[in-house]
């Protein structure tokens, strides 16, 4: 996994240009041309999808409705078939797409930060402090990463709706979650610990230890040592996974159906669209901009964030 | 006694954090003011948490200290993933020998089912042809844009965020981008793009969904669409690490350029392949929002994850939804294996 370690990052500047081998083909004349020609096709082919729903969420819905997305090229600055109308319809009251995105606030963020304070401490643990199993635990750890979490969410949802019972004696009175925010944060701090833990564990363990324990020496405590040096030198880690988090969780869909599904008023943002997508109804003239409300805070992040979510995604790769 | 106080005290967590989430559950407040709370327990509560259980370990003799406060710090995170994780996972297989509420032991009934429902069996035909194409696809795609946009002098890294946009958002606002494309009109203008050039072309528009098999191709590319760029940015990150004076060697000696990303280049990024490859695997594995919402598992494109959910979730079989879950488990455990022993190998070398 040595690849997944240390990933690039994208909007890294690029080499200075003697470290490219001048002499190779395809960086001059006709090859880099051709090179050219074959990137941007694959660029456009991989854009046209997006265009066509940026194009549709902006015109008007008798063309929508009726014509091809594409045909704009025709007559572009023809301004009688742009619109921001489907915006104001999507973020207005009655189609609750801005309920939907305050509840994807409230579910996204809670269920971001709690799984990397819990694992910070537990990686810290696992790098520098001795126990008993210690070895063994984590390697239960990296077994955890891959487990689907469909395995997961039957017995987690009869937790939520009944409680535990083992030989009779009730272990978990009914917590009465299904349909609360903190049902879907437990959940979802749960499935994302393994992987928290491993990235983090892998960064803290590799902090020289020579800084750790002058630090002991010099007197301060394990909880002194974690906040004082150790979370202000894992920051890297710490965002690359809490933009993973943030991202897995902002476009879940699995957990907020089963825990969340019977009840409209904390449906998130994913499922407001799900909802959307599959009605026939009159409503469906909004779809484009609704799936651009909801793609805009991660696109957001993609953009201002790039070299952490690269290196996130890259680190993260082996979630299961 | 070490370790009744190790035990309590993650228990006494878990307590401590449940009770503060079934406050907000009861208290009907204002919404902006619970998001409020919930972000203040998260960042705050869950860290003060940490921060008193520590200054109760301080209380202990002295030769204790060492031996509970590691727990402190691991032991949450071992209850949640206890309870959250391990706890279900074994339940779901036990589950799986029950039946649809889970109150009667029904034996291999559930598999029984699994293996026989033409429905379920078309699911795991279909997985088999996700989980093969989808990462083939995608690492093809993704190692030769990788190669290409490595030759390029300028425009690299924009040329590379574009492909790997679609990564950032979700299953269901790729389905609903793609409805652009798939999308048929039995009259009037065709308002998918894919039959607007059919019917440029002088041919009957089609209803791409609909069309078994094929269709199942068709909701694949939407998964190429959003994994290429993974497997292009782990791609080129690991060509980019190959030696120069490995490939400079390679061309003194006359090879092609063919030949040395042949001989040199592939097998040198060889584990970033297999990273790669395992990855979308789990992945595509694990995917059904693109079926859910597209197709509704209709026209033959069930898939193994659709199933768990529509068994799990819209049949209320609980027997049956395990049932598919410990399937769609089994068919990652080689994975797993794969993780832990690379793992234990990097241990090696730490």
């Amino acid at each position: 996994m040595s690849v997944l370690q240390d990933p690039p990052a994208a909007t890294a500047p690029e080499p200075a240009a003697p470290a490219k081998p001048t002499g190779a083909p395809g960086t001059s004349g006709i090859g880099l041309l051709v090179v050219r020609i074959a990137v941007l096709t694959i660029v456009i082919l991989w854009l046209i999808p997006t265009l066509g729903l940026l194009v549709s969420s902006f015109r008007v819905r008798a063309i929508t409705e009726t014509e091809g997305w594409w045909t704009f090229l025709a007559n572009p600055f023809d301004t009688a078939q742009w619109t921001l109308q489907h915006y104001r319809d999507v973020l207005g009251g009655r189609s609750g797409f801005g309920n939907a995105f305050f509840n994807s606030l409230a579910v996204t963020i809670p269920a971001t930060v709690i799984p990397i304070t819990v694992a910070a401490f537990a990686a810290y643990a696992f790098s520098w402090m001795h126990f008993k199993g210690r070895q063994i635990l984590f390697i239960g750890v990296v077994a955890l990463i891959v487990i689907p979490l469909h395995l997961a969410l039957i017995p987690i949802l009869r937790l939520y709706t009944q409680g535990v019972t083992l030989f009779g004696v009730t272990l978990i009175a009914d917590l009465n979650l299904v349909g609360s925010y903190p049902a879907m944060w437990l959940a979802h701090t749960g499935f994302g610990l393994p992987l928290a833990i491993y990235l983090l564990r892998n960064y803290i363990g590799s902090l020289p230890s020579s800084i750790i324990e002058s630090a002991r020496v010099d007197g301060a405590t394990h909880f002194q040592i974690f906040t004082r040096l150790v979370v202000p030198l894992s920051v890297p880690a710490l965002a690359a996974f809490t933009i993973l988090q943030f991202l897995w969780v902002w476009n879940d869909l699995l957990v907020a159906l089963v825990f969340l599904g019977g009840t409209p008023e904390v449906r998130v943002l994913t499922m407001a669209l799900a909802d959307l997508l599959g009605a026939f109804g009159q409503n469906r003239h909004i779809l484009p901009a609704a799936a651009f409300v909801t793609m805009v805070l991660p696109m957001a992040v993609f953009f201002s964030l790039q070299r952490y979510f690269v290196r996130g995604l890259t680190a993260g790769a082996v979630k299961g | 006694m070490t370790a009744v106080v190790a035990i309590a005290i993650p228990i006494a967590a878990m307590a401590l954090v449940l009770w503060v989430f079934g406050w907000m559950r009861t208290t009907e407040m204002n919404r902006g003011l619970v998001v409020l709370v919930a972000v203040l327990v998260g960042v705050g509560g869950v860290f003060i948490f940490y921060y008193g259980m520590d200054r109760i370990v301080d209380l202990f003799a002295v030769r204790w200290q060492d031996r509970i406060r590691p727990w402190v710090f691991v032991g949450p995170a071992l209850v949640l993933l206890s309870v959250f994780l391990v706890y279900p996972a074994v339940n779901t297989v036990i589950l799986s020998f029950r039946d649809a509420s889970g109150s009667e032991m029904v034996g291999f009934d559930n598999y029984r089912f699994v293996f026989t429902d033409s429905a379920m069996l078309r699911s795991i035909r279909n997985t088999l042809g996700w989980s093969i194409i989808v990462p083939l696809v995608a690492t093809v795609v993704g190692l030769v844009f990788a190669v290409l946009a490595d030759r390029l002098t300028r425009l690299e890294s924009v040329a590379k965020s574009l492909i790997f946009l679609p990564m950032a958002i979700s299953f269901v606002g790729a389905s609903v981008v793609w409805g652009f494309i798939y999308d048929f009109r039995a009259f009037g203008n065709q308002t998918g793009l894919l039959n607007g050039l059919m019917v440029a072309v002088g041919q009957e528009p089609v209803a791409w969904l609909s069309q078994e098999p094929w269709n199942n191709l068709l909701l694949m590319v939407i998964m190429i669409w959003m994994q290429t760029g993974f497997a292009m940015v782990i791609l080129s990150a690991a060509i980019k690490s190959v030696p120069e004076d490995l490939l400079e060697a390679g061309r003194i000696d006359g090879a092609s350029e063919l030949q040395i990303f042949r001989r040199i280049t592939v097998p040198s990024i060889l584990s970033a392949l297999v990273v790669v490859l395992t990855t979308v695997v789990i992945a595509t594995l694990k995917v059904f929002d693109i079926v859910w919402v597209l197709t509704n598992g209709g026209s033959g494109t069930e898939v193994i994850a659709e199933r768990f959910i529509r068994y799990f979730f819209q049949f209320r079989d609980g027997g049956r939804g395990a049932a598919v879950a410990v399937l769609l488990f089994l068919a990652i455990i080689p994975i797993m294996v794969i993780n832990v022993r690379r793992f234990r190998a990097e241990e090696e070398i730490r």
